[in-house]
């Protein structure tokens, strides 16, 4: 475990969503919206703020698709890799993205942790297939070279800081 | 007055009387109704669909999920209902690794069982067990995830009846699996080593760590001198392998038996309770004389005693300094019992998985490292060796104890059942000690087999005690929520496994009905014997006048470190 652990993050999830069991999907939706992951540190924690077992709250964890344990990259990119996106053209974007940035589909995570490559099933934006989003920004109808360039921009501007 | 309302089980009335499920309804027809998930301790889960029946319309129901309706009418046993039920079995099997003749549960697992009375002759699926994922973290228990069918009894156990919540579902479908937090070692959780998770296991999934090959070992050889002590609570369960109804004393039987299997001296841990019984009274009365510290909780729960320091380490300070009565007579056993050019190996048999931790913990080490109890073997293992060693319980002749431990008392012996310790403490706390005064003790209140049971005393002083007795680390939190409210009590009594050690993880086929026979087994024997306040055990005080002269807090007491 690191030395400290800020936990000011949990204790407003705990704040906002109100500190009981039944709170516990909201409260692990507000943590992971800050740190993009659950940390394990918040575990215990909660554990102990809930009055529940950490082996519960790892079961609701580990249930949802949408949690997830392991840490991500400055920026999130998911590709939308549902029907409409997928017929016009995903797959060829994702395997660009992936080679250019070393990552695979277990591997998610740039080395650098600056970039976490993810596929979701349906963003609901099938109208601007294929879709793209970075942290949460929508990008519409990407080709591997446009979706390229939003990487290699965002690089650009991480390297000049 | 309500008229009773009836429904029709197999197209026979049947008095519904407040049952909550179909399942205890059909239960009073004499239909014993398959199944994995339900137990009447636990909640309803309504998982492994075993316990399906049909009602006339063709609807299916799981009758431990379903509550009676007066005029209902269903059916337990139609040809659709045995064929989902083989279809179930069948893809339990072909997810459960089948190794039965190497398995510790084999000819005591439910799956076994419901596969023979299902005829289940072959399993048209391909095995997609785990292979051997053995989860050996603990000290107590092993858990085979290829041997897991998912029915969450374990997790139930671990959360509602102990309230630890070492192990959960985590993530699911077929990934599913019983899991710690992050997969830790048990070792690194909640986790108190109850073996309570082991005894709702209807499969090997989860089994007590096996400590019989090292007994063997040491038993074959020749320069180690093997000595053995018993626990009161194994001698009312073991003798039901031979067919010796649940709750007979058979202590000589079993005495006889590790003899037999060749231990060199044979003891009775009760020896070790009577001195626990006299060093907890003196604690017990020197804390009331000076007010402090009070109450005394009791120590000789090693699970509880885990409980305690990763959930309330702040009560530690409260907990006798006492060791367990095992712990107690292992410190006595390696200081007289040495021989010269042996090694001494220790063996205690406890109906606990908890000793197997306690036993290696540090604070039960000698100053050159060793262990004081060398191994530490449940009653289901001590069964398991029995039967190798080819030993018939019911066919051999009784034999005592060996010198010069040979005498426990009553008050000993009751140590095995909840409430057992608080009484043992105060037949040696009043001054009265009289037959009717003892008798009269018996009744106060610690007796029976609730969860969790409040009385108050008064000694002859004039002294009002409050006394807690709880069973089940769930209870025990209870009642150490009232105690943190600034309820006063005097003495608590914590027993990890509900009913106390007559029914603990080390022990055979516990449920409900088992505790209560087995408990009034061990109050048989303690009316039986002439001693029965440890004061009066005449082995034991020549034991102090020898020995334990002013190496008390040396040999019996602890004091845990603080993790």
């Amino acid at each position: 475990m690191p030395e400290a652990f800020d936990y000011s993050i949990v204790d407003e999830a705990l704040a906002k969503c109100g500190a009981k069991q039944s709170s516990i999907i909201a409260i692990l939706q507000t943590i992971q919206e800050h740190y993009h992951y659950l940390p394990e540190e918040v575990f215990p924690y909660l554990a102990a703020k809930l009055d529940m077992s950490e082996a519960r709250i790892y079961s609701v964890a580990t249930f949802y698709e949408n949690f997830s344990l392991e840490k991500k990259g400055k920026y999130v990119i998911k590709f939308c890799d549902g029907t409409a996106c997928h017929v016009r053209g995903s797959v060829p974007i994702l395997e660009r993205v992936r080679s250019e940035l070393g990552v695979t589909a277990q591997k998610k995570t740039t080395d650098d942790q600056l970039f976490t490559i993810e596929t979701v099933s349906c963003l609901g934006a099938c109208g601007l297939a294929p879709v793209m989003t970075v942290n949460d920004e929508v990008h519409p109808a990407m080709t591997p070279d446009k979706a390229m360039e939003v990487i290699y921009s965002l690089k650009v501007k991480e390297d000049a800081r | 007055m309500k008229n009773t309302e009836y429904m029709y089980v197999d197209g026979i009335p049947v008095a519904i009387n407040g049952e909550k499920n179909m399942l205890q309804v059909i239960r009073k027809t004499g239909v014993k109704l398959p199944t994995f998930c339900y137990h009447t301790d636990l909640s309803i889960y309504g998982a492994c669909r075993m316990c399906m029946v049909e009602d006339e319309r063709g609807n299916l129901y799981t009758a431990c999920s379903t509550p009676p309706r007066a005029g209902m009418s269903i059916k337990t046993n139609t040809a659709r209902l045995r064929k989902y039920r083989k279809n179930i079995l069948e893809l339990l099997l072909a997810n459960h690794c089948r190794d039965c003749t190497t398995c510790a549960n084999n000819k005591s697992c439910k799956l076994q069982d419901l596969a023979v009375r299902f005829n289940i002759d072959g399993v048209r699926f391909p095995n997609r067990a785990d292979d051997n994922k053995v989860t050996n973290s603990s000290a107590s228990i092993v858990f085979d995830s290829g041997k897991c069918i998912l029915c969450g009894d374990c997790v139930r156990t671990c959360h509602e009846v102990q309230n630890v919540g070492a192990i959960d579902f985590a993530f699911r479908g077929s990934k599913m699996l019983i899991s710690t937090a992050f997969g830790k070692p048990l070792s690194e959780t909640m986790c108190v080593g109850c073996g309570q998770c082991a005894v709702a296991c209807p499969t090997g999934a989860i089994t007590a760590r096996s400590e019989i090959q090292k007994v063997w070992d040491a038993i074959s050889n020749p320069s180690v001198k093997t000595v053995v002590q018993v626990a009161p609570a194994v001698r009312v369960a073991l003798g039901n392998m031979v067919g010796i109804p649940e709750g007979k004393d058979v202590s000589g039987l079993i005495f006889a038996a590790l003899r037999k299997m060749g231990f060199d001296e044979v003891f009775d841990t009760s020896f070790g309770a009577d001195i626990t019984v006299l060093e907890e009274s003196k604690e017990f009365l020197e804390r009331l004389k000076e007010g402090k510290r009070l109450p005394i909780i009791t120590s000789c729960c090693p699970a509880w005693i885990q409980y305690c320091e990763k959930k309330h380490p702040e009560l530690m300070e409260n907990v006798s300094t006492c060791r367990s009565p095992m712990e107690m007579f292992a410190s006595v056993i390696k200081e007289e019992r040495q021989e010269r050019g042996k090694k001494l190996f220790h063996v205690a048999v406890m109906p606990c998985t908890a000793k197997k931790f306690e036993a290696q913990r540090e604070e039960f080490l000698g100053k050159d490292g060793s262990r004081n109890v060398d191994a530490v073997i449940t009653t289901d293992e001590l069964t398991h060796m029995l039967k190798e060693a080819g030993i018939l319980l019911n066919e051999i002749d009784p034999e005592p104890v060996d010198h010069p431990y040979d005498n426990a008392s009553g008050a000993a012996v009751i140590f095995g059942v909840t409430g057992g310790v608080t009484e043992a403490v105060l037949r040696n706390v009043v001054k009265d000690k009289s037959r009717s005064a003892l008798m009269k003790l018996s009744n106060v209140g610690e007796r029976g087999n609730e969860g969790l049971k409040i009385f108050e005393l008064t000694t002859e002083d004039g002294v009002g005690l409050r006394i807690g007795v709880a069973s089940g680390l769930a209870n025990a939190e209870k009642l150490l929520g009232m105690l943190k409210n600034g309820e006063k009590f005097d003495i608590i009594e914590i027993m990890a496994c509900p009913g106390g050690c007559v029914a603990g993880g080390g022990q055979p086929f516990v449920h409900a009905d088992v505790r209560k026979t087995r408990g009034k087994g061990l109050y048989d024997t303690d009316r039986m014997l002439s001693i029965r306040h440890s004061e009066s055990n005449a082995s034991v005080q020549a034991l102090y006048d020898r020995l334990l002269k002013g190496r008390e807090h040396e040999l019996l007491h602890v004091h845990y470190k603080k993790k």
